[in-house]
């Protein structure tokens, strides 16, 4: 049986917001018999976006994170929910049943990625329908992903076998996988939002003028074992990213022409920018 | 002649049939008959011939012959005439010479003339009008019909009588292929549809917005009869009043000022961008207006483009595009020669050019495919520089053209800039380099000198101009890529923008793969398909105004000229002043040669009025222009008599008026246009685009509340002065429509039938060899200009006509001739560029001391202006536009978290941004984006709520430039400088009710 899935590149997410106003666009003041009732007008994110600044200085750089339903194999809510208020269409779509969903406050905690809110108003619970309902009238996508302009969004219908294999040829990963929920939505160039990076500008003076060191080389070890090289560039900069945040000591070896090797230690918490190494 | 009598005759009576006809088919046709009980004679001149129409309560009768008390008469000179003007309803020149030359004479009340040439032009359109056969019909009551928005085209979902939403629109297969570019071996090309900026998709919450004036309001307080209590403009409420008070007031008032002061008490002045289209627009529907009415002119500052205007348009003789280059095929040439693009003040992902959408995003991407490298230069880590990454240097704001001045030194001392270039096709470049090189006054401009002023790292500007030097390069500046941007709204705004020339002017602008843009502008679509944007004027007839129809429409769509009288010009900047009475000096903006900037003119006019009645339209000055809590005070003046606004929203503005017009959305009336074409000023910028697209705005659903069209209100005031008939020529906005897509090519490729049904139209792409040339090849090869667009005028050639640019030597200046001529000593604006430090920034010490933060505002990205902010729209839930605070959305201030520590400021808090100027009530967001010393928001907010006395007291609405300077960035132009503005911020813990 097909499954709908959705495939976000953070890498080609700048926070537009266009998946989140045409969400609500086609949601507020809406309802959808059989779907979901309308969303109120402010309050809910049905797709929510993250922010993630690293580092500092020259080289800071943010990434995104759109996070929808992620439509689990094993969703928790559908676990959580009474009455069978949550149900999963053959097609991978879950949907909440707003009648017997009624009350149940709860689950909007039952959801590891947030993604329930509660409707005050009607007093249920709410999320992304993958807007079965056009889904049903034969459109392509929902809202969201029609509305991306960058591409960074991407809904596909496809057997698990044909998803697997769209997996390993884009390298794409779960968020969170750790909470067990085997979701739906995966991510192209998830470790931009959740690694980590070592940068630093490379620089030498000489004759008292300050210049960047382009070409130096620059190694990165972990517990004595060498686990990364880079050439700095034009400006001397240089960007070891795709370490585990949190991943403790590092060391940094230097070389160039001319100048002696240069080490240096580095605890790695979050993204760290260590800005001018003079050689 | 005889024949001719009897074709009248025939014609008249025809007309009687088709008026039975269609009152028996349409029953609201019939209410519209049965508006006046009266007799309309029509007739020839010489009484040889006619018919008369008698309405009844609803019905009609006609008879041939003459009536002897007609209530009013269409008289014809000749028969000619008549057939003229009602049997080929298509001539419209027929009918304006028929006008013009008193051929056809409408006589009596105005109010029934014009009546009854609705009923005429309704009866012609009343399948589409009165039965709505237009759209796509989608079943279960749903229609699809097509709209415009200055964030891109959609189409509008409707279903009984409201908006279910609002789309993107995806091409059909029977829609135009795109265009291909073939690029180092790989292929590009857009994607078949249109993209839409977010705030296109937040309509819905717009147009059923709270905010929404739904009725016409007068100021409680306000009796045009007696006591106007001017000073409470601002602060007393309002009472709901008919329109037929509330234009009567306007028409009363116009009419009693114009009588009590002559020329120029009259004033009127619009925001930009609420809307887009061709008919309901500000040039089009109010122009047509205000010019019959004859009012004072707005002289708008060269907003966006401030130093492209005052400065960079010296060095290349660019007048059009406000002093920015023409964008011609660099989209190509960047993929298939450039290695490196330099985004100097430069956003489009925020800003989408002009128009664009999200249609340049796609573009760069690939950029990224072609392992083309990137440079950020903005002190903010911006949103292209978030999505693309490269190098990012963070100048300090208001350092001018400090680092340009390093990156040239470099050059000049490393020899690393095409010096045939600079001896063939540019003059002065001694002169700059001796002053560079530091043999003019004692300071060499290294990198090193430019550490001081930027704060970035001597090291890091000798590598960027090493680097720039060696390889071929674009250099992207503002979000179209070829002008604009925030470091042009510095206080040393003019000398950055001439930098930016006089750089590429020494890397050979106009070589493969060395040119301006960033990929934002120019893509290959046909120039040469003829349709209008907004600037051309639309219906406005406006001959001598900034609608430059002369261009394009007159031809096109011949109309009734409009012509303003008024000769008494205000400088918008200056509203504020002129609005008190003060005298006012400010210099020209020129679209059509630089010489005319400058031209100085003042305020008030001689032998004219200062201004006693305003008519304001469109979005809040208070949000876009600068320190606007001048605009708030001088609303609270005695000496301004009458205030009109004509607005969608009750936007912070709106409220200080002492009447107020609801206007509708374009969703609510008729239009057509074009997806991201301004036209006139900006010819061809639908380049941003990716594909060429005419829309048909359909009408989608009806007015909200009592609102009207633009077109509808302004028509109304037009009627009660008896310019009813000159000003809708006897149409209605749908018949203009109709009328300015005959003026297009549209009519060669698709009929007005099947474009009111599908509501759009896709331009093919021309084939490969029928695409534009690269902008400024034929100047870097020697040749005639060969990019397609008219100007400069041809008397602005030195030689021959297309030989050189528009300066005085015919070559890009490194020292300019126009400015020698002006005022070769002016210590603000050198005949070379040279370093000036800002007025106002880390060079004034005292002010520097007290307030240590240098704020920067450019333009919003959530919203185009103050638009789509605020009214309780969508866009206030985005979380990098407004931030919920107990229940109350706030605008956001960026700070760097060594700022944010120094005053114990965490993110998600509450602060007040302050100087001397006001203060601003703001939610923290602490981020690394911007650099230390430096404070970012956006500016164009809509609201404008002081928690105490109207401009007294601080701001929660989140207009910052309340804080920004009003000061011209140099003396002799009429320019701001927001960008150069220092604040302070502190925690705000007192509570706001």
């Amino acid at each position: 049986m097909k499954k709908w899935r959705m495939i976000i590149d953070v890498e080609r997410c700048e926070d537009c917001n266009c998946c989140y106003m045409a969400c609500k666009d086609e949601h507020c003041d809406n309802s959808f018999p059989g779907y979901s009732p309308g969303q109120p007008k402010h309050g809910h994110r049905w797709i929510e976006i993250f922010r993630k600044e690293r580092g500092k200085g020259s080289l800071t750089d943010v990434f995104y994170l759109p996070v929808p339903c992620m439509h689990c194999n094993n969703p928790q809510c559908m676990t959580k929910a009474k009455n069978g208020a949550i149900k999963r269409r053959s097609d991978g779509i879950i949907l909440i049943d707003p009648e017997k969903a009624l009350g149940q406050k709860e689950l909007v905690d039952a959801c590891p990625y947030g993604a329930i809110y509660w409707n005050d108003e009607m007093n249920i619970p709410q999320k992304c329908t993958f807007c079965a309902h056009l889904i049903n009238d034969k459109w392509k996508a929902p809202r969201c992903v029609q509305a991306c302009p960058t591409g960074a969004l991407r809904a596909v219908c496809v057997e698990d076998e044909e998803f697997r294999e769209i997996i390993d040829k884009e390298g794409l990963a779960p968020y969170k996988p750790e909470l067990g929920t085997d979701p739906n939505v995966f991510y192209k160039n998830l470790d931009r939002f959740t690694k980590a990076f070592i940068a630093a500008s490379v620089a030498k003076r000489v004759d008292g003028i300050s210049d960047c060191a382009e070409g130096a080389h620059v190694t990165l070890i972990k517990d004595g074992k060498k686990i990364g090289e880079l050439i700095t560039d034009n400006y001397g900069d240089f960007k070891f990213d795709g370490l585990e945040e949190n991943s403790g000591a590092y060391t940094i070896s230097i070389e160039a022409d001319g100048f002696r090797e240069k080490t240096m230690e580095v605890h790695l918490t979050e993204s760290i920018y260590m800005g001018d190494i003079y050689l | 002649m005889h024949a001719k009598r009897i074709i009248f005759e025939v014609l008249l009576f025809g007309m009687y049939q088709v008026l039975k006809h269609t009152a028996r088919k349409y029953p609201a046709f019939r209410e519209r008959l049965n508006e006046h009980n009266c007799l309309v004679q029509l007739r020839l001149k010489d009484k040889s011939a006619g018919r008369y129409l008698q309405f009844e309560n609803g019905r009609i009768k006609s008879k041939r012959g003459l009536h002897s008390h007609p209530d009013a008469e269409l008289i014809f000179d000749s028969a000619d005439s008549a057939v003229q003007t009602f049997a080929s309803p298509r001539d419209f020149q027929g009918r304006i010479d028929a006008a013009k030359n008193f051929r056809f004479l409408p006589t009596g009340p105005e109010v029934l003339t014009t009546w009854f040439m609705e009923l005429l032009s309704l009866m012609q359109s009343a399948n589409v009008l009165l039965k709505g056969d237009y759209g796509i019909d989608l079943g279960n009551g749903v229609k699809r019909y097509t709209n415009l928005t200055t964030g891109g085209p959609v189409f509008v979902y409707v279903k009984g009588g409201r908006i279910l939403r609002v789309t993107p629109i995806e091409f059909d297969e029977s829609d135009a292929q795109p265009w291909t570019i073939e690029a180092r071996g790989k292929s590009f090309t857009p994607p078949r549809k249109a993209t839409v900026s977010q705030y296109a998709l937040a309509i819905k919450s717009m147009v059923y917005s709270p905010d929404r004036l739904l009725y016409p309001m007068k100021r409680i307080d306000f009796d045009p009869e007696g006591e106007r209590n001017c000073q409470n403009r601002g602060i007393s409420g309002y009472e709901r009043i008919t329109w037929d008070e509330a234009l009567d007031i306007v028409a009363n008032e116009i009419r009693r000022v114009k009588k009590q002061y002559g020329p120029g008490a009259i004033f009127s002045s619009h925001g930009s961008h609420h809307m887009l289209g061709n008919i309901g627009y500000w040039c089009s529907a109010l122009a047509r207006l205000t010019n019959s009415i004859g009012t004072s002119i707005c002289i708008n500052n060269p907003d966006s483009w401030e130093g492209w205007h005052w400065g960079a348009e010296h060095h290349w003789g660019n007048s059009m595009r406000v002093g920015g280059l023409e964008p011609y095929g660099t989209v190509e040439d960047c993929l298939k020669e450039c290695e490196m693009v330099v985004f100097w003040s430069s956003d489009p992902e925020s800003t989408g050019g002009v128009y664009h959408a999200m249609d340049g995003t796609i573009r760069r991407f690939w950029l990224k495919d072609l392992g083309i490298k990137v440079v950020h230069i903005d002190p903010y880590l911006n949103h292209t520089a978030g999505l693309l990454g490269g190098k990012w240097l963070a100048p300090r704001p208001g350092a001018g053209n400090a680092m340009a001045l390093a990156i040239a030194y470099v050059w000049m001392t490393e020899g690393l800039y095409d010096r045939d270039y600079v001896a063939e096709r540019t003059t002065g470049f001694e002169k700059w380099r001796e002053y560079v090189l530091g043999k003019e006054d004692g300071i060499p401009k290294t990198p090193e000198w430019q550490e001081a002023e930027t704060g970035v790292a001597a090291k890091d500007v000798r590598a960027l101009a090493r680097e720039w030097g060696s390889k071929r390069t674009y250099l992207g500046v503002g979000g179209p890529g070829n002008m604009v941007g925030g470091a042009g709204r510095e206080a040393t705004g003019t000398e950055w923008a001439r930098s930016m020339v006089c750089l590429m002017a020494m890397q050979g602008l106009g070589k493969p793969g060395v040119n301006m843009g960033n990929l934002q502008f120019a893509t290959p679509l046909d120039t040469k398909f003829f349709f209008p944007g907004y600037a051309e004027g639309g219906m406005g007839g406006d001959v001598f105004g900034m609608s430059e129809l002369i261009l394009n429409m007159y031809q096109r769509m011949p109309q009734m000229p409009t012509l303003n009288t008024v000769k008494q010009l205000v400088p918008r900047l200056r509203i504020p002043e002129a609005l008190k009475g003060e005298s006012i000096e400010a210099y020209m903006t020129a679209h059509l040669t630089t010489n005319e900037q400058f031209l100085k003119f003042g305020y008030p006019a001689p032998g004219h009025s200062p201004i006693k009645l305003y008519y304001k339209y469109g979005g809040s000055y208070i949000g876009t222009m600068n320190d606007t809590n001048r605009f708030v005070k001088s609303y609270r003046n005695d000496k301004l008599e009458f205030v009109v606004n004509q607005s969608i929203w009750n936007e912070g503005e709106a409220r200080f008026a002492d009447i107020i017009l609801p206007a509708c959305t374009n969703f609510e009336r008729w239009d057509i246009g074009e997806s991201g074409n301004c036209g006139g000023f900006n010819q061809n910028s639908y380049l941003g685009l990716n594909h060429r697209l005419m829309v048909m705005q359909h009408k989608c659903i009806e007015p909200i509340g009592e609102s009207k069209s633009d077109y509808d209100i302004c028509y109304e005031i037009a009627k009660r002065l008896d310019l009813g008939l000159y000003y809708s020529e006897g149409m209605s906005d749908y018949d203009w429509c109709r009328r300015l897509f005959d003026g297009t090519d549209l009519p060669k490729v698709i009929s007005w039938r099947k474009f009111l049904r599908k509501g759009y139209y896709v331009v093919p792409a021309p084939s490969e060899a029928r695409r534009d040339p690269v902008a400024m090849r034929w100047y870097q090869e020697g040749r005639k200009k060969d990019t397609p667009e008219a100007p400069p005028a041809p008397c602005d050639y030195v030689g021959n006509w297309l030989e050189g640019v528009a300066t005085q030597t015919g070559k890009i200046e490194f020292e300019c001739s126009s400015l020698k001529r002006f005022d070769p000593n002016d210590p603000e604006r050198p005949t070379i560029t040279k370093f000036i430090p800002s007025w106002e920034g880390i060079h004034t010490t005292e002010l520097f001391e007290k307030f240590p933060l240098q704020l920067i505002t450019p333009h919003a990205r959530y919203s185009y202006h103050t638009h789509q902010d605020g009214k309780d729209s969508f866009i206030n839930d985005i979380k990098d536009h407004r931030t919920l605070i107990g229940g109350y959305y706030y605008w956001i201030i960026r700070l760097n978290p060594v700022d944010a520590d120094a005053r114990y400021v965490t993110d998600g808090d509450l602060v007040k941004v302050y100087n001397d100027r006001g203060a601003v009530i703001c939610a923290a967001q602490v981020t690394r984006r911007v650099r230390p010393g430096v404070v970012h928001s956006y500016t164009s907010c809509a609201k404008y709520e002081p928690i105490g006395d109207p401009g007294y007291s601080p701001d929660r609405g989140g207009c910052m430039n309340l804080l920004t300077p009003s000061r011209n960035i140099i003396k002799r132009s009429h320019s701001h400088a927001a960008n150069s503005c220092l604040v302070q911020i502190e925690k705000w813990q007192e509570e706001v009710k």
